[in-house]
């Protein structure tokens, strides 16, 4: 695999250019005795320093619980994660992550939502406060920056969370479906400033999803996990220039490609699991097969 | 401010008027059914009517002995309340963040927290110097537990998401406490307040009565508890009404002095 950072990711500082993950056979497994459950199972993959990489899987597969594993908040049954070289033992600065469910904290309001990061690392500087100022402006936040959570709609939430996270400028950004539960405009607003903002910083993004075209318009590289317990069944490069455009993605030949492909192994695992009586399972490979069939036609 | 003023007039508002006026009428009607009718309505036909209590109650307001019962429940409730609430936010705090503290200490609050308070009546009395300092630590005690038990559920029962996402922007220990874990439980603490509100204004009449309100206070001067009950010796049962309604104003507006500051303190929560 080649480490060459594509023409628009430009690195603009070395700090852009750290946090390569390596996790190797990791395997995680919640319970015991009779009501062990493996979650995660031999899984290996590489998050390459300033790239992004997008991990795409049905629901339940176990990508939340790599998350948590990435994140240094649970610690593998098996296996081991470095980045930078170095074993995750624990939260670090050095990575970020963005929970499936919002966690803005809802008794601050959007201004000091944002600035939390800066604050309690004591760096209440000029520098962070225009900072915040900017990433208001560019998630659109300005009008509600002295508003609660509760004030703010599900969209904007996220802009918040996305720009609380930003404003940390850590090497590696974690997303956990961040998009998930948005209405389809408001989530391809989202794509088109999200994957702008990473094209901008260049620093290494790992991005959870279920959604394939979410995952062909952001991702350098696409993971393809397989059912629970989960491991990477296939690994595609995606390599359409950035800064990409929706509307031409539909006709871009090596897109649709990468979709047919991810689609049919996505089909394929979720079959497997259709195959275990699950009911999510079963609603997922309706809806995949249902998109199969417009595709093809 | 015009809000609340047009707020005046609103349905509810209405609704509560005609409810108070309709129990103060019937009260009076059954009060003076004697009187009125010649045959007396049971239970009610023994009670001194509402009219007769105002007009009693318009002496009253011209006796400083009548002030000074307000003004020593208020300052036996207020100390005890404030005593519950500057030792029993820490605690539970403590209680909440530190394992070793909780092992510790929790045991002994848990035991001690289901005797009730009028319970602890003649301990205090033979145990504190002075009776003013018993009424005191029974009323404390009143609101000690109901603060402290909800300053720890609050705190507990903080998502871990909080805690995680605070963790990941680099946090530190005390910064996570005094900007995750202490706002996160003002709502619990304002709840717990005003619970120990109430059960301190019940406490500290009970305890007046039984303590007899201070010898050494003399007559009239043993706070509202106390004025009740010598009313009810003496035979003024209008001013025993005059007491209990005495109560209840005083602690309602107990209660909407902490709503106050309790909103005050949890802005966000006012947006919902
Ligand atoms: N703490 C836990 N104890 C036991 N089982 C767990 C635990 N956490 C997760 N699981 C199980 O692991 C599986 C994967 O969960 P996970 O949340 O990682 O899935 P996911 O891929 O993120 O799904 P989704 O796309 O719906 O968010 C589920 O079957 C879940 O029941
Ligand atoms: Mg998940």
């Amino acid at each position: 695999m080649s480490t060459v950072v594509k023409a628009a990711g430009t690195p603009t500082s070395a700090k852009a250019q750290a946090g390569e993950i390596v996790v190797s056979s990791v395997g995680k497994s919640y319970g015991e005795g009779q009501f062990v459950k493996e979650v995660v199972k031999d899984c290996s993959f590489t998050i390459e320093r300033g790239k992004l990489t997008v991990m795409i899987g049905p629901s339940g597969c176990g990508k939340s619980t790599l998350i948590r594993l990435l994140a240094g908040f649970e610690k593998p049954t098996s296996g081991s994660i470095k980045i930078n070289g170095k074993p995750v033992t624990g939260p670090g600065k050095d990575r970020l992550v963005l929970f499936q469910e919002s966690a803005l904290f809802p008794w601050m309001t959007t201004y000091d939502n944002i600035m939390y990061g800066p604050r309690a690392r004591g760096e209440d500087t000029k520098e962070a406060r225009s900072l915040a100022e900017m990433l208001l402006d560019k998630v659109g936040l300005r009008a509600f920056r002295k508003k609660y959570p509760t004030q703010l709609s599900g969209g904007m939430q996220r802009r918040a969370e996305l720009a609380r996270a930003m404003i940390n400028n850590p090497e590696v950004m974690i997303l956990d479906e961040p998009f998930r539960g948005l209405d389809a405009m408001s989530k391809e607003l989202m794509w088109e400033y999200y994957s702008r903002l990473y094209e901008e910083s260049g620093r290494t993004n790992f991005f959870i999803t279920t959604d394939i075209d979410e995952a062909i318009f952001l991702a350098d590289r696409l993971l393809i996990m397989t059912n629970v317990p989960t491991q990477v069944r296939a690994v595609v490069e995606i390599d359409i220039p950035r800064p990409r455009d929706l509307v031409s993605l539909v006709d871009d030949d090596r897109a649709n490609e990468v979709k047919m492909e991810a689609l049919s192994l996505l089909h394929e695992e979720a079959m497997k699991s259709f195959a275990g009586g699950s009911k999510a399972a079963a609603d997922f490979i309706e809806a995949y097969s249902k998109r199969l069939r417009t595709k093809k036609e | 401010m015009s809000s609340s003023r047009r707020s005046f007039f609103h349905r509810s508002t209405l609704r509560a008027f005609v409810s108070i006026l309709v129990f103060v009428a019937l009260w009076e009607v059954g009060a003076r059914s004697k009187q009125w009718f010649g045959i007396a309505v049971p239970w009610v036909g023994n009670i001194p009517a509402p009219t007769a209590v105002l007009h009693v109650w318009m002496g009253l307001v011209r006796d400083p002995g009548y002030w000074q019962s307000w003004y020593l429940s208020l300052l036996r409730v207020l100390a005890g309340f404030l005593t519950a609430m500057v030792i029993g936010i820490p605690l539970g705090l403590l209680m909440a963040v530190s394992r070793n503290f909780n092992d510790t200490f929790f045991p002994t609050f848990e035991m001690l927290r289901p005797i009730p308070p009028l319970a602890w009546v003649p301990a205090s009395i033979i145990f504190w110097p002075t009776q003013e300092l018993s009424i005191t630590f029974v009323t404390f005690l009143g609101a000690f537990f109901t603060v402290v038990i909800n300053v720890l559920g609050g705190a507990e029962s903080i998502d871990v998401r909080y805690f995680q996402a605070a963790q990941a922007m680099g946090a530190s220990k005390w910064d996570t406490f005094r900007r995750i874990v202490l706002p996160a439980t003002v709502p619990s603490i304002v709840v717990g307040s005003s619970v120990g509100m109430g059960i301190t204004w019940n406490v500290v009449v009970a305890a007046e009565m039984i303590s007899g309100g201070g010898s050494q206070a003399g007559g009239n001067g043993g706070g509202l508890g106390y004025f009740i009950w010598n009313s009810y010796v003496g035979g003024a049962y209008e001013q025993i009404v005059v007491g209990m309604i005495s109560i209840g104003i005083a602690g309602y507006i107990c209660s909407e002095l902490l709503r106050m500051l309790g909103g005050y303190l949890t802005p966000w929560l006012r947006t919902r």
